[in-house]
């Protein structure tokens, strides 16, 4: 067998960078929806924020446990994968990934056991705040790793002593180019990923007739923050991408299959790349729209790929953008619909036609095929380049042999899947539970165990 | 020295606390894993119980030690990470699945709660068992050959042997009852495997390698070393002594903890004292592997503000779950 090293490798980082992206994606935002939910519980009294606050936090211990064992492997296979790259890029990587496990990782990871656990042997105030110190201990996280991303898509700040680089303004490495999109696009795509799995799990439950009375106060809120978030979400998808047309333009001419440099380009909708012939097969678009999208001129030119010395693959790039647009324009019917049909409904979902809860449930995990999409389409476009335009990835890699990287490869593969399946279905298991079997009803005088006062006020949603 | 050749020192100092806190901490909740299988249903549910609310923490420490190895010493980070792909990857394996199984298996339906409880055992072994052959394979520089492959596999055995230990003193500390009086007798029957492997190790390592041969057996370091080998023999004699009877099962319930503690330090204090200033063993000095001293320096400044903070809010966290441990429930 022939197999390229530099290609498992890259096929091995990906695979777990994609298992691991799908679990913080949830925890970056369940983490301010919990603390949401608390906050209300505590405000209102109102018994079912607690039901739906204990229903999440234990989705959110299940998720937050696979970021973690997932970011560990991550942490090393910086190292067993791209040795090359830390020696060259260390004085810059190294600080940034550390200032991420001093600042964020410990703070999220220690005051998670008293968030999940410590009730009863907290205050409430110290409890709220340890609630509060996880999520934004995962917001951190994010801030930290986009950085670096970022920095390796835009490189700035930096000079290079007989080829290692060196820094000279951290500020200018940490607010690089494309950070400031990049972190708003992650931000957002974890909120609306985090929406929809609670829209979805609530809409399950509907059709199944498990329904309790958080079910309709969790649907209110996800389905609100969607509605609201995803027209926000297309805007800054928008400026992310004038921004890559501005420091990548090579990754935009693979996303939208642009060959010859031309003016008024259009917009594709569909077409098979061909790269061997380099040209597009079958190619259906709408004339000029592309240019519009971009230059907002109909006219505007944009640089096609025979201009580019070295140019991403095309295939991955235009499919990944056209997959994360088709469910972002999902969510965007399916957010307003919902919000729409379900406020006439007095926000009582077991009134809504059924098709709505399908469709709601349908779209449960459509936040981790858009957000794996769009960071496939960044991460490839920035291929073969791993720190754009200065470092190679291939003069990274490391010199394991393929039979080592292929079985360690089909390791992980056969367990990641299995994870997510597990995943899957303990989370319809738990959704399909009565609620009373983690959220017992207070019994006599007893006083409520979470909140400063017994909970009195039972009702309606 | 100058600051330049001091801040290496500083780091591998860093690496080496971050590597010792993870080896007490995540070694009490890998051994605890191990002896998941030896105990009925109600005290597993304790067992982790006791651990439930730090082992993510737990295990933060070990991305700290590699992250300082990555940051500070990336170039022989790469040479590290090289040679021990195959058990990093094993290792790696068992971390995701006892991590995840630790909390599946509670969350799943009932009759999956047994499979979850195996991988959760099965993980934690593996895990450690794989951490032991690293770390035979680093003592002797990565060496290849039968003599290293018998001494890395000897590791490999007397590792696991040790977190069983320190799982079992662990719960000596944070369990009542019958299942103290069980953990007493787990940790007795650690205590032997441990004390021959260490005692093996100790003899073997200056066997395998010239630099701790010429390190340890010269005079007048020899004398000034002693007290290393003597306290781990006083804290194994100690062991001994309260895991017998019922000595530990009353107020003297940390002692065995805080005693293993000792043997991991005695233990650790003796490697960092074979290796240094080796980062990798006869081949990269801690200069040589070094980051810009303007790297360092910056990440210097972080670690001595994040560092104390995170040892306070871990110490923070213990302190809430502080005394014996009950069942667990989210709230």
């Amino acid at each position: 067998m022939d197999l390229d090293p530099v290609l498992l490798a890259r096929i091995q980082f990906a695979a777990n960078i994609t298992f691991h992206i799908l679990f913080p994606t949830i925890s970056i935002s369940l983490g301010w929806m919990l603390l949401f939910m608390r906050w209300r519980w505590l405000k209102t009294n109102h018994r079912p924020w607690l039901t739906a606050y204990r229903f999440w936090t234990k989705v959110f211990a299940l998720t937050f446990a696979l970021g973690v064992v997932s970011g560990i492997t991550m942490s090393f296979q910086f190292g067993t994968n791209w040795p090359g790259f830390m020696e060259k890029v260390g004085n810059i990587a190294g600080p940034l990934l550390g200032f991420e496990v001093l600042t964020a990782f410990f703070l999220e990871a220690t005051f998670l056991g008293v968030m999940l656990f410590g009730h009863g042997r907290v205050s409430e105030r110290v409890h709220m705040l340890a609630t509060f110190l996880v999520a934004f201990g995962t917001t951190m996280s994010a801030f930290w790793i986009l950085v670096l991303n970022s920095w390796m898509q835009t490189p700035v700040g930096y000079e290079i002593i007989d080829g290692e680089f060196h820094v000279t303004s951290w500020l200018e490495i940490i607010f690089n180019p494309s950070f400031p999109y990049r972190f708003a696009h992650m931000l957002l795509a974890s909120f609306l990923t985090m929406a929809f799995l609670v829209a979805g799990v609530s809409a399950w439950q509907v059709l199944r007739g498990k329904a309790n009375a958080s079910t309709p106060l969790a649907m209110r809120a996800a389905i609100t923050l969607a509605a609201v978030l995803i027209p926000v979400q297309i805007v800054v998808g928008d400026m992310h991408g004038l921004n890559t047309l501005e420091h990548q333009p090579q990754k935009i001419a693979a996303i939208e299959g642009i060959w010859e440099t031309e003016k008024g380009a259009p917009l594709l909708l569909f077409a098979l790349p061909n790269e061997a012939e380099r040209r597009n097969d079958m190619a259906i678009g709408i004339p000029k729209m592309a240019s519009l999208i971009l230059t907002h001129e109909w006219d505007g030119e944009l640089k096609g790929l025979n201009e580019f010395e070295a140019h991403p693959p095309v295939k991955p790039l235009f499919f990944g953008f056209r997959v994360m647009v088709a469910i972002g324009t999902l969510m965007l019917l399916v957010s307003w619909a919902g919000w729409w049909l379900l406020r006439r409904q007095g926000w009582r979902p077991e009134h809504a036609p059924r098709w709505l809860m399908i469709s709601i449930a349908a779209m449960t995990f459509s936040g981790w095929i858009a957000t794996v999409a769009g960071w496939y389409v960044t991460e490839i476009g920035r291929q073969p380049w791993i720190v754009q335009g200065l470092l190679r990835t291939a003069d990274v890699a490391s010199t394991t042999p393929a039979s080592h990287i292929a079985i360690t490869l089909t390791g992980y593969l056969i367990t990641y899947v299995l994870l997510i399946a597990a995943y899957i279905s303990v989370l319809r298991y738990m959704a399909e539970k009565p609620s009373d079997s983690y959220d017992p009803a207070p019994t006599g005088g007893a006083a409520a165990p979470l909140g400063t006062q017994p909970a009195r006020k039972e009702g309606g949603a | 020295m100058s600051w330049a050749e001091i801040l290496p020192v500083i780091f591998m100092g860093l690496m080496g606390l971050a590597m010792f806190l993870y080896v007490v901490l995540d070694g009490f909740d890998l051994g605890v894993g191990m002896l998941l299988h030896r105990a009925d249903d109600g005290q597993k549910d304790m067992m982790i119980a006791s651990i439930g609310p730090f082992w993510d923490a737990n295990e933060t420490w070990l991305v700290l030690g590699v992250g300082i190895l990555l940051i500070a010493f990336p170039k022989a980070h790469g040479v590290v990470m090289t040679a021990l792909y195959l058990p990093i990857a094993l290792m790696l394996l068992g971390l995701i699945l006892r991590g995840v199984a630790f909390d599946f298996r509670v969350k799943a339906q009932d009759r999956h709660k047994p499979l979850w409880n195996f991988i959760f055992f099965a993980g934690s072994t593996v895990t450690a068992v794989a951490q032991g052959w690293m770390l035979g394979r680093y003592i002797t520089g990565f060496a290849d050959g039968g003599t290293y492959d018998l001494f890395a596999l000897a590791i490999a055995i007397a590792l696991p042997c040790a977190y069983v230990l320190m799982g079992a003193t662990w719960l000596v500390l944070k369990t009542e009852g019958e299942l103290q009086s069980r953990a007493a007798h787990w940790g007795r029957l650690a205590l032997i495997p441990v004390v021959v492997g260490m005692g093996l190790i100790s003899l073997a390592t200056p066997w395998v390698s010239d630099t701790v041969s010429a390190r340890w057996f010269s005079l007048p370091q020899f004398i000034g070393l002693l007290p290393i080998p003597f306290a781990t023999f006083a804290c194994f004699v100690a062991l001994w002594w309260t895991l017998s009877g019922t000595r530990a099962l009353g107020t003297l319930c940390w002692l065995p903890f805080v005693l293993t503690v000792g043997v991991f330090l005695m233990g650790g204090l003796g490697l960092a004292y074979s290796l240094y200033p080796y980062v990798v063993m006869d081949r990269i000095t801690i200069w040589q592997a070094a980051s810009s001293t303007a790297a360092l320096n910056l990440i210097l400044v972080g670690c001595a503000i994040t560092v104390p903070t995170i040892l306070a809010y871990t110490f923070f966290a213990h302190r809430v779950f502080w005394g014996k441990a009950t069942a667990l429930r989210y709230g």
